[in-house]
């Protein structure tokens, strides 16, 4: 078996006496799409902000490419290829689309002309090129998620963290979105992201890990997961698996 | 955010080049080269705050550092002017680096940033009035010697030149960090410091880098000015109204633009002029006319001139195409 | 090694200037740690405390003690309306802009007082200013004395009104949660403006305070304000009891290194603790954050 791009060993978070993140291991395979969900504060965004390197862990170590990337500054990350968007989205508030964009591209490109290209084919891309000059605090929501993704993708990452960038979109703006996500796959980059949108992760997903109380409590292909008794009870409280059944379905 | 074009700055300072074509006077020259050395140093602040949005309230500490060097070379160690003058400015790049690797690594920003470096100011100004390599209390003299090789001058002219290049060569600059991958990751740092993290930029790295810039440039005024009047302090090196010059100028002018501290320090230094006019020369008039003008600025004119102009061009535009056209946010 | 018999009035000593310093830092402190600001025109509002005490003596003949009955309400509100009408209309909501604000009004206040009284630093005489307190093992200035027991019964009361009254409480839910508080029906900008009146009444307080013992000049308050600064941050930005603390631990400092170093080096003694506390310790020496 291939060595998996992004694999961590036993990671956890101490946040004051509470585990944010209690000894997750888990490994992320080369050109999927992997999803990361769980209940609200079951540790998903702490996650990204370890392997992002925001914060750095506890206990436990986290290998890319087989070398351990452990307590790496996120900008060494960034030129690595991992890059990641905001669940609170960041802009820079006081410049362009355009401008925004670029600076991820930067990351790549020395010369201001080619970082500009650069940024406007990834915004054409990710359908934000009729918007270039509109500076980014004027967006709307969901075009300010599509900015977040738009500047993460320009730093030419090869694995690519999602943090909620459907949540808060409308059906139709989600619909739109997922082409685009699956369009970045089929370019080959590695996408891990943690979504909400369930219809989402089981359409895009091709492999799915469920975090509950900082745990990795199963993993496996979405449409199983979906289906587990465990996963239930963690977004529905205990008991809510054998209720269901009793009510005769089983759809989260 | 259209940055200014070479040629806006080649037509700047030729026309300021011009001045001395027009006028012999003394008092015009005296002003115009003291405008354009706040100028200068708030070009340095401008570097560091404007376009990295790092508040500083100690730029004195580079000021004082250039002028310091350039004296203390002359007078104790019998180094030629013109050497003096360029280590003062490495001097003060150097308690640039040295200050912003100590707050950065710390990870000050915002309040804590303006604390400290007013403090590391307050912490010169006292060494150099007690220390005897600086004169102390009585200050430096810089020995009367008037030879170009001297950097000293017969008429103000000469004077005028070299502070004109002085600017242009730091409007140069800022242009060239503008237009470059720097300028760019500087920028993303002041807007939002996670983000630029994310993206790839070394922020500490980054900040360091504009901190060295931006203290060489204000060293270059604070040397320029011990050649000029020939004597300093340690109340004039390294005292707060150097400091607080150097931050009025770009706030005025326009803060992050290329020809903002040019701007706000030549409207600055006029409106001082008035004050001094109106009511006589008194101590503390023209600081209580510049205090006001910052806390107006900020209240009305956030952006500075540059800002109102940009304004009153885009409701100009406006009128003349119809239907006006609104920009949503 | 000095003997006991200097060493105790110097810390004694350092105990009494402690406490005014602790004064002026509770102030800033409040101020900050409701308003999250760090204001700059502190000192030359205490600048300008100082020279109102001053005048108030020369003029009008009346004891510091008595001035400060009057010019603390007087302060409390110059403080409210500064808040209230400038420095928050002015700054848009942006910290960096109500530094800017707060830099602009100390600029204006030190040199407006420069412009109407000059630099000259004056004194005012008055027959209790060298009466003594015999401690057997000390002599004290009997001003710095009660200088010392009114700091402690302000700061007391100060903590009083904190904890028990109404605006007490809304003072002290818009620091914890001001966006909380704002739901809550509590008019935050009234509130910032109470705590910056409160911060400013404090030093005419600490002016009054000063005055029979110190002299007074437009620079005064820059002296002050930046040990006042060392003591907020060493105290834990916006802890009230860390400034009172940090106020008499800087002020034992500076005494004893004014004894061991001098006058003017002593001095420096404090920013070197401030400028390493800043970047090693910049949440405080006794810990707790607003």
């Amino acid at each position: 078996m291939a060595e998996p791009l992004l694999c961590l060993q036993h990671v956890c978070k101490r946040c004051g006496g509470l585990l944010a993140v209690d000894h997750v291991s888990l490994a992320v395979e080369v050109g999927r799409i992997t999803a990361l969900i769980g209940p609200n504060g079951a540790g998903k965004t702490t996650l990204f902000s370890i392997i992002s390197g925001f914060l750095a862990p506890s206990e436990g170590r986290i290998f890319h490419r087989g070398t351990d990337i452990t307590g790496m500054p996120p900008h060494l990350l960034a030129r690595r290829g991992i890059a990641r968007t905001f669940q609170i989205m960041q802009p820079f508030a006081g410049l362009t689309v355009h401008e925004n964009i670029a600076i991820g591209a930067h990351l790549s490109r020395r010369s201001r002309a080619e970082a500009l290209d650069a940024a406007a084919d990834v915004a054409s891309k990710v359908g934000l090129g009729q918007v270039l000059e509109r500076p980014a605090a004027s967006l709307t929501v969901a075009a300010r998620k599509r900015l977040e993704l738009a500047r993460a993708v320009a730093t030419n990452p090869e694995l690519l963290l999602l943090d909620e960038v459907l949540a808060g979109l409308n059906p139709g703006e989600v619909a739109a979105m997922m082409p685009i996500i699956r369009h970045l796959a089929g370019r080959g980059i590695t996408i891990v992201m943690i979504e909400h949108v369930m219809q989402a992760v089981i359409s895009l997903a091709e492999h799915v890990f469920v975090l509950a109380e900082g745990r990795i409590i199963t993993q496996g292909a979405p449409q199983e997961v979906v289906g587990n008794a465990r996963v239930v009870e963690a977004y529905l409280g205990h008991g809510a698996a054998a209720r269901l059944a009793a009510a005769g379905g089983t759809h989260v | 955010m259209k940055g200014a074009s070479l040629a806006h700055i080649v037509l700047v300072i030729a026309a300021l080049a011009a001045v001395p074509l027009l006028t012999a006077s003394n008092v015009v020259l005296n002003f115009l080269v003291v405008a354009l050395l706040v100028a200068l140093v708030g070009q340095g602040w401008n570097v560091l705050a404007g376009y990295g949005g790092q508040y500083s309230f100690g730029h004195a500490a580079f000021f004082g550092t250039g002028a310091y060097v350039t004296a203390i070379l002359q007078m104790r160690y019998g180094v030629n002017a013109w050497i003096a003058f360029t280590l003062g400015i490495a001097g003060g790049a150097l308690v640039g680096a040295a200050i912003g690797a100590l707050a950065f690594r710390s990870g000050l920003r915002g309040s804590y940033f303006a604390l400290v470096t007013l403090a590391f100011a307050e912490v010169l100004r006292i060494l150099a009035s007690v220390a005897p390599v600086t004169g102390a209390g009585v200050g430096i003299l810089i020995a009367l010697d008037l030879r170009p090789q001297a950097f000293q001058f017969q008429g103000r002219v000469p004077f005028y030149w070299i502070v004109l290049t002085l600017v242009a060569v730091s409007l140069l600059i800022v242009r060239l960090i503008e237009q470059s991958r720097f300028g760019a990751w500087l920028v993303a740092v002041r807007e939002n410091e996670d983000a630029a993290r994310a993206v790839g930029v070394d922020t500490a790295r980054v900040k360091l880098a504009a901190m060295t810039i931006s203290a060489a440039i204000t060293a270059a005024g604070g040397g320029f000015y011990a050649q000029y009047f020939l004597f300093i302090d340690s109340g004039i090196a390294y005292g707060p109204w150097i400091s607080i010059a150097a931050l009025l100028a770009p706030i005025v002018g326009g803060i992050g633009t290329v020809f903002g501290p040019l701007l706000g320090a030549l409207v600055v230094k006029t409106l001082g002029e008035i004050a001094k006019l109106v009511t006589g020369d008194a101590p503390g008039l023209d600081l209580v006319v510049y205090g006001g003008v910052l806390i107006l600025v900020v209240a009305f004119a956030p952006q500075g001139i540059a800002g109102l102009l940009t304004s009153l061009r885009l409701r100009f535009a406006r009128l003349r195409s119809s239907p006006p056209e609104r920009a949503h946010g | 090694m000095l003997s006991l018999t200097i060493l105790v009035p110097a810390i004694l000593n350092g105990l009494l200037t402690g406490a005014v310093y602790g004064l002026v830092a509770l102030g800033l402190t409040l101020i900050y740690g409701v308003l999250h600001i760090i204001n700059f025109a502190h000192g030359a509002l205490l600048t300008a405390a100082m020279f109102a005490a001053f005048f108030a003596h020369r003029l009008l003949g009346l004891d510091p003690y008595l001035a400060a009955v009057v010019l603390t309400p007087m302060f409390f509100v110059l403080g409210y309306c500064l808040q209230r009408f400038v420095i928050g209309p002015a700054a848009h909501g942006e910290d960096r802009n109500v530094l800017l604000v707060t830099l602009g009004l100390a600029v204006v206040i030190e040199n407006m007082l420069l412009y109407a009284f000059g630099a000259d630093t004056r004194t005012i005489n008055l027959d209790y200013a060298f009466r003594i307190v015999d401690l057997g093992i000390a002599f004290l200035a009997l001003p710095r004395v009660v200088g010392f027991g009114v700091v402690l019964a302000v700061t007391l009361l100060l903590w009083l009104v904190l904890s028990l009254t109404d605006t007490g409480k809304a003072i002290r839910a818009v620091a914890k949660e001001k966006l909380g508080a704002q739901l809550s029906g509590i008019d935050v900008a009234h509130i910032y403006a109470v705590t910056f009146a409160l911060g400013t009444a404090c030093l005419a307080i600490a002016a009054c305070l000063l005055i029979p013992t110190y002299y007074v000049n437009p620079h005064i308050g820059n002296a002050f304000v930046l040990v006042a600064f060392t003591i907020v941050v060493l105290g834990g930005m916006g802890s009230v009891t860390g400034a009172l603390v940090a106020g008499l631990f800087v002020g034992v400092v500076e005494s004893l290194c004014g004894l061991y170093l001098g006058e003017s080096l002593g001095q420096i003694g404090i920013f070197v603790m401030f400028i390493l506390v800043l970047l090693f310790r910049p949440s405080g020496l006794f810990g707790e954050r607003a």
